[in-house]
């Protein structure tokens, strides 16, 4: 295991949790350590608990653990809400003079340091700075240079004027003062710096670059957690790309206004979660039908209706696979790490115009918010190719005209995939419909070519399946004969788990699938198997139920569904369990 | 664009399949003419149709076209106008379609402002599902769903229009030929959203609101010298007094700004490099 830190502040929503908790998560980026953040929040604006916590290394770190090493409580809560990741010596900073925390306990075996946290703040230029001198003691327990603070301060509150970062910065290193005099205490953290220059961003964040990246032009959205975050970053900064973002009255309306830009010819996108695609399923059978390129982002989050907004699950996948009435051609992309929501928002783009499909992204409320360290080269824009697929224009428009002239945007190709005639382009003019229709987009209930164009659009994925590589990440010992699979997210926790199970002496073969639909053919390394555990943040093991399909075989699950992202070790410890266990019915 | 295009031109080759004297034929043909008066062709227009009889409108006419899920037509329009400003856009369906399950965009196309043209053929009922009301059906109009009549208020859409801050409003029946083409090409000319609510009769299912009764009740602003259609407060007059059905452009804010100019969109979206942007890395640099 890497020698890591974890630490964490925690409060009430509005305290300030989630600026104090990413100036100290980005600091720590820019002294090249790798991080980790997890956040935990209520679905409230003032008041709730809520908190920010980080992990680091010097080593990659990509999951949370449950361990607390050392906690900034500004309220009694924050204490009681993380006792099961506290351990003997954990170092608990607070303000006991704050009336909200006068007697308050420390649990035994557990490190108190008691900082007038508020009195220092004001008298350094205002309590408002009382988090950033909570900041300055936390370095000096873990023996962190407050050099590296700096930057991030500037960044956080440059905007604000420079006597404002000097005071916070004065506050920090008061905090820090206030530690080293008052405690001797030894404290056995050495938060090693690097010379690595690292990025720390979010899978929201990624998943707006990429789309940028990949050309996308035109997003309209409607504002729901955990997605909202994508339109935020995409705001102000795609129109420096020449695009536009909107916000919509709703989703009904934004997959709409998505679905017109794509048929414009921009690349389209539109981000939303459970709730919003449940509204947006009408119109996703008129994009297959009407075959429009359009990518639909869905940040999963606890369900069914409002669910648990603010917490994690993987609860759509039925939807994203067999979501719709009648039956609809589309792929499915789940991105498994932060930087593979970048490369496959890129990627979905491509499949959306090379295929003329609309392209689900799964992600989750885990991924999306949680920051991660990565090399930059990780966004390596030199390597983003573009295909727009078979897109015609006024030269090569003539191959794909009837003897009358009249252009064929559904013609009957061998590999399912037909022309497409941007707005625009002479000659090309059609309508595009939900209506089945013949090869010139014509209404039709001629049962032959019902037949044939339902085979036609179907026939784009089985191209696909052909002529994309559907690779999968696999980690681990290729031979023990335990395989744990996984969808989303979860691979981070699982990578880790792994070193925990070796630990342990339990070798396994983890396999990080990142398509959903279409998606790898595991049959075999299933087959081969002697234990297979298929890992994922539901109730009923959707992918489960998938993979059994596929491999007509039995599987065993491990499943989590209370709102709370698998934790490395914790899930080294179910996979131990689980392997042990038969299959019930 | 270009001058000798015609009317025909924006004929498609199928045979429409409304009923025979069905509105909507008029309705059409003026949408045609008014397309081809404003020198736009075929391949540079847009027609975003819902669902409905009135929607069939888009397979019937030859251009660039959308035909949509019901009620959804509006932000369809919407998105294609904002990705490619070039294109004339131009919107049409029925009252079910746009004020009832597409009320609710109804209200924000018009508060966006998009520059393009809604024209909605209002025949009073459900057509296409075979007669029940609509939101426009009179209060005691009897229907298989509403034997007793609706017992509700009918939707005025001018009023919608006029609350959210509509910019081009106006009325036109779709048997006065001349007069419907020409309203519906000033509503093409407006800069910003252009709505025209067109008198367009349900021969099959309504036997209310019939052509003769529109020939009797119609009363044309154009006969009017002393109307003005950049005066809210007589619009708001006309528009709330429910003993006549006008036609006309109702009302006409001169200071129209259309979305796209204030949002500063002129680029068609759909030209893009063929890898990410030359400044892309710099969104990188931004989580350092
Ligand atoms: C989501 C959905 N609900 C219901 C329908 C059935 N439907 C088709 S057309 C229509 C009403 C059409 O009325 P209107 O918009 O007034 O058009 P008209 O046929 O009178 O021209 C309905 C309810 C549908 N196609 N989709
Ligand atoms: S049912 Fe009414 S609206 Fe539909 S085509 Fe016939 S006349 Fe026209």
């Amino acid at each position: 295991m890497p020698a890591d830190f974890n630490w964490a502040i925690g409060g009430e929503a509005g305290d300030g949790i989630d600026s104090t908790g990413k100036i100290f998560a980005q600091a720590l980026s820019r002294a090249g350590r790798h991080v980790f953040t997890s956040k935990d929040f209520a679905s409230r604006i003032r008041g709730g608990y809520t908190a920010y916590k980080v992990r680091t290394s010097v080593d990659q770190v990509q999951s949370v653990v449950d361990r607390l090493d050392v906690l900034i409580a500004l309220t009694p809560r924050t204490i009681d809400e993380n006792l099961d990741e506290l351990h003997e010596g954990s170092v608990i900073v607070y303000d006991g003079e704050r009336t909200t925390m006068q007697g308050v306990e420390i649990p035994e075996g557990m490190v108190g340091l008691d900082v007038p946290l508020q009195s220092i703040a004001e008298e350094k230029g205002g309590a408002i700075m009382r988090n950033v001198v909570a900041l300055g003691a936390a370095c000096a327990v873990a023996d962190f240079p407050i050099e590296h603070l700096d930057s991030s301060l500037e960044k956080r509150f440059g905007g604000k004027g420079q006597a404002i970062v000097d005071n916070n910065r004065k506050a920090a290193r008061a905090g820090r003062d206030y530690v080293n005099e008052n405690y001797d205490h030894e404290f056995d953290y050495n938060l090693e710096t690097t010379d690595n220059d690292y990025v720390l961003l979010n899978g929201d964040e990624a998943i707006g670059m990429g789309a940028i990246a990949a050309g996308c032009r035109f997003y309209a959205g409607y504002p729901i957690t955990p997605a909202t975050d994508v339109m935020e970053y995409l705001t102000g900064r795609i129109e420096q790309y020449g695009g536009h973002v909107v916000q919509a009255e709703d989703e009904l309306a934004a997959i709409n206004l998505a679905l017109g830009g794509a048929r414009a010819g921009a690349r389209a996108m539109t981000a939303t979660s459970g709730p919003g695609i449940d509204l947006m399923t009408e119109t996703f059978g008129l994009i297959a039908t009407s075959e429009t390129p359009l990518v639909i982002v869905d940040v999963m989050r606890s369900g069914p209706s409002t669910g648990m907004p603010t917490k994690q699950e993987q609860g759509d996948l039925n939807q994203m696979v067999y979501g719709g009435h009648g039956e609809i051609p589309r792929f499915t992309l789940a991105p498994t790490t932060v930087a593979e929501c970048f490369h496959k928002t890129v990627e979905a783009f491509n499949l959306a115009e090379k295929y003329q499909t609309p392209v689900y992204l799964a992600a989750d409320l885990a991924m999306a918010v949680t920051e991660q360290t990565f090399a930059p080269e990780e966004f390596d824009m030199d390597a983003v190719e573009i295909d727009r697929g078979k897109v015609v224009d006024d030269d090569t428009i003539g191959e794909w005209q009837n003897e009358k002239g009249q252009f064929k945007p559904h013609a009957l190709t061998d590999d399912g995939v037909s022309p497409r005639s941007f707005p625009g382009t002479g000659g090309g003019a059609h309508m595009s419909t939900g209506l089945e229709h013949d090869e010139l987009g014509r209404r039709t209930e001629d049962t032959d070519m019902r037949v044939e164009q339902v085979d036609k659009r179907n026939r784009k994925v089985e191209t696909a399946k052909e002529r994309e590589p559907w690779a999968y990440r696999e980690f681990g010992d290729k031979d023990s004969g335990n395989l744990v699979i996984s969808w989303g997210s979860n691979e981070g926790a699982m990578v880790e788990a792994i070193e925990f199970l070796e630990e342990d002496g339990v070798d396994v073969h983890f396999i990080s699938v990142p398509y959903i639909f279409p998606r790898p053919d595991l049959t075999e390394v299933i087959n081969d198997a002697d234990d297979v555990i298929v890992v994922e943040c539901n109730n009923t093991g959707q992918f489960a139920d998938i993979l059994e399909h596929d491999a007509l075989t039995r599987v065993k699950r491990v499943n989590k569904y209370n709102g709370v992202r698998f934790k490395a070790d914790e899930l080294a410890e179910d996979i131990k369990e689980t392997l042990s266990q038969e299959i019930t019915a | 664009m270009s001058s000798d295009v015609r009317f025909t031109d924006f004929k498609s080759d199928k045979q429409p399949t409304w009923c025979p004297g069905c509105g909507d034929f008029g309705t059409m043909n003026g949408m045609m003419k008014a397309l081809a008066n404003t020198g736009n062709d075929p391949d540079n227009t847009f027609v975003v149709a819902g669902i409905g009889c009135s929607g069939k409108i888009g397979t019937y006419m030859h251009s660039y076209a959308m035909h949509g899920v019901h009620g959804r037509a509006l932000p369809v329009g919407a998105g294609v106008k904002m990705a490619n400003p070039d294109l004339e856009v131009m919107v049409a369906g029925g009252d079910g379609d746009g004020y009832s399950i597409g009320a609710g965009h109804f209200v924000h196309a018009v508060r966006r402002n998009v520059d393009m043209t809604y024209v909605v053929m209002d025949n009073r009922i459900y057509g296409l599902t075979k007669g029940q009301a609509s939101p426009t059906s009179r209060e005691d109009f009897e229907t298989s769903t509403t034997p007793e009549g609706p017992k509700q208020p009918p939707v005025n859409p001018m009023a919608l229009a006029l609350a959210a801050g509509a910019t081009f409003i106006a009325q036109s029946f779709s048997s006065d030929a001349m007069r419907h083409a020409e309203i519906v090409q000033e509503a093409i000319e407006h800069d910003g959203f252009g709505f025209v609510n067109v008198f367009s009769p349900c021969v099959t299912f309504n036997d209310v609101d019939t052509y003769d009764y529109f020939r009797d009740n119609l009363v044309d602003l154009a006969e009017d010298d002393d109307y003005d259609r950049h005066d809210y407060d007589a619009a708001k007059d006309r528009i709330l007094d429910a003993s006549k059905e006008y036609q006309g452009v109702i009302y006409q804010n001169e200071n129209s700004v259309p979305y796209e100019e204030q949002h500063g969109l002129t680029e068609n979206m759909a030209e893009i490099p063929d890898g990410a942007p030359e400044d892309a890395t710099d969104l990188v640099r931004e989580f350092y």
